[in-house]
């Protein structure tokens, strides 16, 4: 018997919030974020009978400069489709999605490696509403949020060309930071605006296996990353063991380490859908496209090369090249001769600079944690003679045994000196003379 | 003045109110009282609007102030009750919808309003616009004012009758395909269908959104054609409504003759089954378009039989999806509530979406749709307009739908092609058989709206087929 192939074989979904001013078919507010439920909401959003959707243009724009930043291809003709089921949070109890003619179809994502992750399409839905169950007067009740109901979304599919949770992990960062540079969503976990499901199984990538095993709502790379970790050993197991393995849903419980069956898929969901008659056929024009293309901001790898010609770091450009107003403020100070620039992506990377400030505070920060100070020994000794004469109850003190007024103390040499002293020094003269005063 | 007030047409109306011969608010309280004496036995309205007469109050004082300065403005006007009208229930016949209240007004209503029109009530129609009867509405059926053992045709059927028992001047209806053509010719009224997306749809309770075409219903063609220059036009709240600029196609009804117009008549809609009588009639009126020096040529298209299967498969598929919202958590009614029209719908809209079958059903469907459209493109290269029956019969006897269920269908027959392919049509009175009114149709191609109404309104100046019921 010819031993099967075995390998993991992963693939992900990942939607993205667009951060548009206003909801993908109406004019409401699409920033959702911690807002009074149920205040951001119209008839179209509630799916009010009668009220149609209107499609929102920046939003099919802008997932036209995803799908260019990920080398998609963009369909001239493009449309809606609706995809039904029934679900509290889902007003009209459809979305309005793409189905056969998605915005973006093919793109990928490369890796440091080299290697390519191919993206099946990128297409442009809208958000469904959110549950809330809680307990009202003492009765449990699921309460529906519908601000969040209509706002824009973009998926991403992948083909199932990942291996191990190393590659997952580099390649949603790269989506994350691209889709941060594009400036359309602040792709943030936490926050619920990128979700990710991840489709796992172990067998022949060139003759997939019968079964996939979706993992869903996990909020942070790291869990996600730990998640498959744990799938492809329970499945390996299982596999070993010869067992069957089936089609269902799995969750992360990150404090037992392990996933759990959420739902058994016996067969793929039937979402009947056809094209969205609300919504006549849409047709990107090549001017549009190439437009975009023209103003499409620098790409995160771009950004890096351009940092690590400076003389950066990868480790350090890697991290600043998440935030374009970041890479913004290391470039704007690149060519000042007295800023060591790997030095000064050191401090941002290591927390030690906040880079949220403008360039001239940053400046000065990098230069207080740089600059030495005086180091010259006859005028600190100068000033501590000065501090020692004008502070004779601090120092009793400290001879008795308070050691807090050296602190105090040195930071009255600080300002003798107007704060141009190195501290280190300061402290080696003071305690030399607190001694010999003794 | 010889006429009554609830004789009047729009224009006679404001040459009454002009001359002080009469106020808004005695018009609307002379139309209300016959409501009142009438609307028990014929069941045409389900609302009536508490403050149509403190609106009429207002219009009186802005006409005393300023003369008439609005096209509609004091006019009462009936509306289908599939139209969301903020102050007034919403039903759309069914009892599913029985105490909604809408959060907002429909496109439609609001610039009626805006034109000063005075809203008396919400009509009847089958539920959800299911059917062509008003049978299967869930406050029971309307009947029709010609002959109360008869049927008034739906599903705009209300209103129909509204215009036809001298209700109301005007009334509003919606077309998905024939709804407002099919029962204006069984009530003896003037039904226009607009090109799809001339008239938003916004704030109209879907039924099949691929076709629903809001359409005036009125005493004349000039009134509906009135009306519709004050409803039709680009909305911002309706992605298919066309940016094509709106004509004032009441102003521009002045031909004295039909010369150099081609009409074609289509023969497969003289079909089987079609009672011998109206075909008579059909063809007379096709005699008498030529009488008036329009060219009449007998062109074929195709069996008007393809297009119920085409029309069914997708009218289905979009209700069973559009109706998928009411699904018990909101509107205080649960699924249940759904009468078995609906669930029929529902049930095979369901079935021809679903996986497996869309590509049989639904796809194939809309090929023969474009088969369709193509067609009609094709005889519209030489004819200005197509004409033929309405309705193979006259109006039939009530329970005439309960036995069949596409009856909708049959009825419908030879008003779906032009629904399908989104033509601009109009129904209008072009005889009488055992003393019912039967109705001609022409049909143009998309945004010939102008046409349809110049060539409707020669014919019905030059003959004496709309008249009204005598209700004693």
């Amino acid at each position: 018997m010819t031993k099967k192939k075995q390998v993991p074989i992963i693939g992900f979904e990942i939607h993205v919030e667009l951060s548009t001013q206003s909801k993908m078919f109406c004019s409401c507010p699409a920033d959702h974020f911690a807002k009074e439920p149920n205040t951001q909401t119209c008839p179209v959003c509630l799916g009010l009978p009668g009220a149609l959707p209107i499609p929102n243009q920046k939003a099919i724009e802008d997932t036209v400069m995803i799908g260019l930043a990920f080398h998609s291809e963009i369909n001239q003709e493009t449309k809606f489709d609706r995809k039904h089921y029934f679900y509290p949070d889902l007003s009209k109890s459809y979305q309005i999605s793409q189905y056969d003619q998605p915005i973006c179809h093919g793109g990928y994502v490369t890796l440091d490696s080299g290697k390519k992750i191919r993206l099946t399409r990128i297409h442009l839905e809208e958000d469904t509403g959110k549950l809330q169950h809680r307990s009202l007067n003492g009765e449990a009740v699921s309460l529906v949020d519908f601000n969040r109901s209509g706002v824009p979304l973009v998926e991403f599919v992948s083909e199932p060309d990942l291996s191990n949770s190393i590659e997952v992990k580099e390649f949603l960062k790269k989506i994350r930071r691209t889709v941060r540079a594009l400036g359309v969503s602040n792709a943030d976990m936490e926050k619920g605006s990128m979700r990710l499901e991840a489709n796992i199984s172990i067998g022949d990538p060139d003759n997939l296996p019968d079964y996939k095993v979706e993992i869903k709502n996990v909020n942070s790379f790291r869990y996600i990353c730990n998640a498959i970790d744990y799938e492809l050993k329970r499945q390996q197991k299982l596999l070993d063991q010869g067992e069957k393995l089936t089609q269902e849903t799995r969750g992360w419980n990150q404090e037992k380490k392990e996933t759990f069956s959420q739902r058994i898929k016996e067969e793929s969901a039937d979402y009947r859908y056809f094209p969205e008659p609300d919504i006549p056929p849409i047709s990107i024009s090549n001017d549009l496209v190439e437009d975009i293309k023209k103003n499409l901001p620098q790409l995160p790898q771009e950004k890096i090369d351009q940092l690590t010609k400076l003389g950066i770091e990868k480790r350090f450009a890697d991290h600043i090249a998440d935030n374009p107003a970041h890479v913004n403020l290391v470039v704007a100070l690149a060519d000042q001769k007295d800023i060591d620039i790997n030095k000064l992506a050191n401090y941002i990377v290591n927390g030690k600079i906040n880079p949220d400030q403008s360039t001239d505070q940053v400046k000065k920060l990098y230069l207080a944690l740089t600059d030495l100070g005086i180091t010259d020994t006859k005028i600190i000794e100068k000033a501590v003679d000065t501090v020692i004469k004008k502070n004779q109850k601090a120092v009793s003190d400290y001879q008795a045994g308070n050691q807090n007024t050296l602190g105090f103390l040195i930071g009255q040499v600080m300002q003798e000196t107007q704060g141009k002293a190195n501290p280190q020094s300061i402290s080696k003269v003071l305690l030399v003379k607190l001694k010999n005063s003794q | 003045m010889t006429k009554k007030l609830h004789q009047l047409s729009i224009k006679e109306i404001h040459q009454g109110l002009e001359k002080k011969e009469f106020t808004v608010q005695e018009l609307i309280e002379h139309l209300l009282k016959r409501i009142d004496k009438y609307n028990p036995d014929l069941n045409i309205f389900l609302t009536i609007n508490p403050n149509a007469i403190k609106h009429a109050q207002e219009i009186d004082k802005q006409i005393a102030k300023e003369g008439i300065t609005k096209p509609l403005q004091g006019i009462p006007i009936a509306i289908k009750d599939n139209f969301l009208t903020k102050d007034l229930v919403t039903t759309a016949s069914s009892k599913l919808l029985k105490r909604y209240l809408p959060q907002y007004e429909s496109t439609v209503t609001q610039k009626l309003r805006d034109a000063g029109a005075i809203i008396i009530g919400k009509t009847n129609m089958d539920a959800w616009a299911h059917g062509s009867s008003t049978e299967t509405s869930d406050f029971g059926s309307t009947l029709n004012p010609w002959d109360k053992g008869r049927l008034p045709g739906g599903s705009s059927g209300g209103s129909t009758a509204a215009v036809a028992a001298e209700l109301v001047p005007v009334a509003m209806g919606t077309e998905t395909a024939g709804s407002v053509r099919q029962p204006a010719a069984w009530c003896g009224v003037v039904g226009f269908k607009p090109t799809y997306g001339r008239v938003s749809r916004y704030g109209c309770i879907a039924m099949a959104s691929s076709t629903d075409s809001p359409g005036p219903i009125a005493r004349n063609v000039h009134d509906a054609a009135l009306v519709t220059s004050v409803i039709a036009g680009q909305d911002k709240y309706d992605a298919t409504t066309s940016p094509l600029p709106v004509k004032k196609y009441h102003t521009q009804l002045n031909r004295q003759d039909l010369k150099g117009v081609k009409v074609g008549l289509v023969k497969e809609y003289l079909i089987d089954g079609m009672d011998k009588q109206v075909k008579k009639l059909v063809l007379d009126a096709a005699e008498h378009l030529k009488s008036l020096g329009a060219q009449v040529d007998e062109v074929s298209l195709l069996d008007p039989k393809y297009s119920i299967s085409v029309y069914t498969i997708l009218q289905r598929a979009e209700v069973s999806s559009n109706l998928a919202r009411f699904d018990g958590v909101r509107y205080a009614q649960d699924r249940q509530s759904f009468s078995e029209e609906a669930k029929r719908r529902i049930m095979l809209g369901t079935y021809t979406l679903s996986a497996g079958y869309r590509d049989a059903y639904y796809k194939k469907a809309l090929a023969v749709r474009t088969k369709i459209v193509n067609e009609f493109d094709q005889v519209f290269k030489k004819y200005d307009l197509i004409l033929g029956a309405v309705s193979p019969t006259p109006a039939l006897k009530k329970g005439a739908s309960a036995k069949n269920p596409l009856f909708g269908e049959m009825q419908d027959v030879l008003v779906e092609p032009s629904s399908i392919a989104g033509l601009t049509s109009i129904s209008l009175p072009c005889g009488f058989v055992d003393k019912m009114p039967i109705a001609i149709q022409l049909t143009a191609k998309q945004f010939n709206e102008s046409t349809v109404f110049s060539v409707a309104d020669v014919y019905q100046q030059t003959t004496d087929f709309q008249q009204f019921p005598d209700l004693k």
